[in-house]
């Protein structure tokens, strides 16, 4: 199998891979970052979400041999302890239900205010509306980011 | 077991299902039994000698500096639990929550056995339990400071983990905590008066969001082990089919993948062996299993693999079941469940008679985290970890199925990314037990979301049919009749609200039995019944040309007073929620464009009112806003009680809206979130809350809100838009549709 130099949440890994792999895989399997969630596989529910160049992206849908120089962050990267923003919004406001689309909300959520730091409450919709909540904790995840759109104003 | 002295505050005397020791460290450990201490009725074992630290699986821990752990193993699936049941001791035990650390049982911890069962249930029966253990120990350390003041114990109180005298000197918990694990556990203790509470009714985080938040590892999917494998299971498509032969040359040609093996013999065996004195789902048919070094490589190589599979037995469809179910609702083949007077009767007199019929699909339970499970069967021991419910059950099946002693395994829960009943189901378990058995190896099963959505144990397709008689302005008779697949409505059900509340009041059930797997999804039948219910006296309000809100507090008022126990709701407390409902959401006081619907439900102990909203957008009508009023009983944590709430009234809301699950040939239609839709940011209503106070014991919380969701939908549906839907999902009926041809959505 083909090797693959990655650079996730700053350091460098190599990993052992055939081609197809979903980054999402890569992750879990290999690198032992498993705050990244498999929900659906096929780029539907956002569980995946991390960041590739500050883009939000579904690490099911990726594959591997597209990732060459880019820059990922996962969950795990997003901070130091829990306290990017958006963490500390999602605490306040104690969004989880069962927890486990979590991650990929969060991801979602700061990806989307790093591009738009003051968004409108239709803008954090239309945001957050690839990310599959089943627990359907969608009124709190609302305020939290409107909440860390605050916080990262202030 | 409890009496209630004058002032309220219970006294208990019943012990026996605890025990303290001193710790090596210097603290204090009290052990006990949460899963006993959840039955509320159940007689613990009295002798002490006979218990070791082995038969407890909850423990407080009282450290020399005074700091309190509590380990709470229960199983959580996102309804809280984990959060409110530590609160209920650290109450009692009179300490700041903010110096409880509740710890969980680690993915990882060995020798610690958690067999718990948890469910919507949880709250109400620890309410007591809970707190005696709490107040026990407070008990043992003011009697170790009473002793060392030379005091008596009754001049001595607590705050915040600080015994005081009546001179005025302290003493914290953990200067005492050496004495007070040696005390004798006293026969009687005294629980706290409601207005004294200082953490049930206040606002607690979820105990696991630091590591929610940070992406740590939780949750079976997330579980690793030196030398384990990955699993894919390749299951027949359709139900009603079985494997006939594979080929796995090409699966097997893929690097990385170990082995193709096939599994089903043991659990078939089982199955139709005298042992399975059990009603579980094991999966009967034989199957192909993909061993791989990864998740990936593992569901690559079962996409590789050739199989051909042969009908057994009949292949339904959607079709195919509708004319089944019709045709009981046709039919004379009902068992009777309730009967009071004579139905039949009422409808010979009756001035006017309504009957409609409403219907409902087969619904998967989507947990966001996929099915899976760990498994590692070896010659002394078999090691499980994962997310299951049901895990004394689980055990017990694997034990049969592999004929070994129960004795020999060491089950593990963890977190679960969502349960809705199917995690109460261990097929998963027993797969990967088997798979492992097959290849000697430690194993993780997993599934994809087409797997799990089509390996489902489904909420079985139901209709109903409501027929009610009405003379002189008032409902004289009532027959609801329950077409279900599989099984039908059970316990008190067919015991709520409007049983009790007309004269003649029949439900009549049967079913038809098919090979699709079905079983409990969140609120089992009331999830449908609720709507069908509410929807039917909306309508009957029409036909009696009164108001839908009188029409229920009218029928509600026949309750009043009955002297029978099958009944166990209250019509006063339903009446609060109803009037309140009304209130806070402006009823019957027009607003321009918004159209409400109202319903008054009753189920899990709990009692819920909901006003949907429903405006039109662009010339299809839209749910903007939903407004709850919940009586639960005291609130242990109203963050987290809130949080339930808004999840099951959004819930009930997108199922009743999207959800759609349709069979060909024995085959589901839809295998992921691509065909399936589920309720998303945009769709989900604002939910506005509000929580009847006052001092009864807490109800389940889980599931209560979600059933009446779809009925307040339904008939705000037809206040936006003149017509009444009869069948789930809503989004695909003509209102909903732009132009008559084209469906937009769904
Ligand atoms: S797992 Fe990637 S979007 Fe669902
Ligand atoms: S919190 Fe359970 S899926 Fe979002």
């Amino acid at each position: 199998m083909p090797t693959y130099q990655l650079k996730v949440n700053g350091i460098s890994q190599t990993v052992e891979v055939s081609e197809d792999t979903p980054l999402l895989w890569v992750l879990r399997d290999h690198l032992d970052l498993v705050g990244t969630k498999f929900g659906c596989g096929i780029a539907q529910c956002g569980a995946c979400t991390v960041h590739v160049n500050g883009i939000a992206t579904r690490s099911c849908s990726t594959t591997i041999a597209q990732l060459e120089n880019k820059e990922i962050t996962t969950i795990e990267g997003l901070s130091e302890n829990g306290t990017h923003p958006v963490q500390i919004a999602w605490k306040e406001v104690d969004v989880p239900q069962c927890g486990y689309c979590q991650a990929g909300q969060i991801m979602t959520a700061s990806a989307f205010l790093a591009q738009n730091a003051n968004p409108t409450e239709e803008e954090i919709k239309n945001a957050m509306h690839g990310n599959i909540c089943r627990c359907a904790s969608y009124t709190r995840i609302k305020k939290a980011v409107q909440n860390a759109a605050k916080n990262i104003e202030s | 077991m409890s009496t209630t002295k004058k002032d309220n505050s219970l006294v208990f005397s019943r012990r026996g299902f605890m025990k303290t020791t001193s710790l090596a460290s210097g603290g204090m450990l009290i052990g006990f039994n949460l899963f006993q201490s959840c039955k509320p009725k159940a007689e613990p074992s009295i002798d002490l000698a006979s218990l070791n630290y082995n038969d407890f699986n909850a423990f407080i821990e009282i450290a020399d500096n005074g700091a309190v752990t509590l380990y709470s193993p229960n199983p959580e699936i996102g309804q809280g639990v984990k959060t409110a049941m530590p609160m209920l001791i650290a109450e009692e035990l009179d300490v700041a929550w903010k110096n409880v650390y509740v710890k969980q049982g680690d993915l990882d911890t060995e020798n610690y056995t958690r067999q718990i069962a948890g469910g919507s249930q949880s709250i109400r029966s620890s309410w007591e339990p809970l707190r005696q253990t709490g107040a026990t120990a407070r008990q043992m350390l003011i009697n170790a400071a009473a002793a060392k003041w030379g005091v008596d114990a009754s001049e001595c109180t607590t705050s915040e983990g600080v015994i005081t005298n009546s001179k005025g000197e302290t003493l914290g918990y953990g200067d005492v905590v050496k004495d007070a694990a040696v005390m004798e556990i006293p026969e009687e203790v005294t629980l706290k008066e409601i207005k004294d509470f200082k953490i049930i009714g206040t606002d607690a985080s979820n105990v696991d969001i630091d590591k929610i938040i940070t992406g740590k590892p939780l949750y079976g999917l997330d579980y690793k082990a030196e030398g384990m494998v990955y699993a894919a299971v390749l299951r027949p498509p359709a139900f009603g089919q079985k494997l006939e032969s594979f080929d796995a040359t090409e699966a097997k040609a893929i690097p990385g993948v170990i082995d193709v093996v096939k599994i089903g013999e043991s659990a078939n065996a089982l199955l139709n062996s005298e042992k399975r004195n059990w009603t579980v789902v094991l999966g009967s048919s034989e199957k192909v299993v993909v061993i791989a070094e990864s998740s990936w490589i593992a569901m690559k190589g079962k996409k590789a693999i050739k199989a051909n599979w042969v009908a057994e037995t009949t292949l339904e469809s959607t079709e195919f079941q509708d004319e089944k179910l019709n045709g009981l609702l046709d039919g004379n083949n009902f068992t009777t469940l309730r009967e009071d007077g004579n139905v039949n009767k009422a409808f010979a007199s009756a001035d006017e008679i309504l009957e409609r019929t409403y219907e409902s699909p087969f619904l998967p339970h989507n947990c966001m985290e996929p099915m899976n499970f760990f498994a590692n069967v070896t010659a002394d021991k078999i090691h499980l970890v994962g997310p299951v419910q049901t895990p004394e059950f689980a055990a017990q099946a694997v034990a049969a199925m592999l004929e070994r002693d129960v004795k020999d395994i060491h089950l593990e829960m963890t977190r679960m990314g969502g349960g809705f009943g199917r995690r109460l189901y261990g097929d998963f378990v027993f797969e990967a037990a088997e798979i492992s058995n097959t290849i000697k190896k430690p194993v993780k099963l997993i599934s994809s979301r087409e797997d799990d959505m089509t390996m489902g144990v489904y909420r079985p397709a139901i209709k109903y049919r409501i027929k009610a008689a009405v003379k002189d302005g008032q409902v004289t008779g009532y027959h609801i009749k329950e077409a279900a697949i599989n099984g039908n409505m059970y316990g008190l059900i067919p015991n709520f609200f409007p049983a009790g509340a007309i004269e003649n009041y029949k439900v009549d059930v049967a079913n038809y039995k098919s090979n699709i797997t079905t079983g409990a999804w969140r609120a089992p039948y009331t999830n449908f019944l609720a709507y069908a219910e509410q929807s039917f006296f909306d309508e009957l309000a029409e036909v009696m040309n009164v108001d839908q809100v009188q029409l229920r507090l009218d029928l509600l008022e026949n309750v009043k007073g009955t002297t029978d126990e099958r009944i166990q709701y209250s019509p006063e407390r339903l009446q609060q929620c109803i009037r309140m409902a009304a209130e806070k959401s402006g009823w019957g006081i027009s607003k321009d464009g918004v159209y409400q619907g109202f319903v008054a439900y009753y189920c899990h102990n709990s009692h819920v009112a909901e006003v949907a909203e429903a405006v039109i957008e662009d010339g299809l009508p839209v749910i903007k806003k939903v407004t709850c009023v919940v009586d639960c009983g005291i609130v242990v944590n109203p963050l987290g009680a809130m949080n339930q709430i808004e999840g099951g009234v959004i819930d009930g809301v997108g199922h009743a809206m999207f959800g759609s699950f349709d069979f060909k040939n024995g085959a589901p239609t839809t295998k992921n979130f691509d065909r399936y839709r589920l309720i998303r940011m945009k769709e989900a209503p604002v939910v506005e809350t509000h929580l009847i106070q006052n001092e009864f014991a807490p109800t389940g919380l889980g599931e209560p809100t979600l059933p009446p969701a779809g009925g307040a939908v339904a008939n705000a549906l037809k206040a936006a838009t003149g017509k009444r839907i009869y069948k789930q999902p809503f989004m695909q009926d003509p209102s909903f549709w732009k132009t008559p041809e084209k469906e937009i959505l769904g």
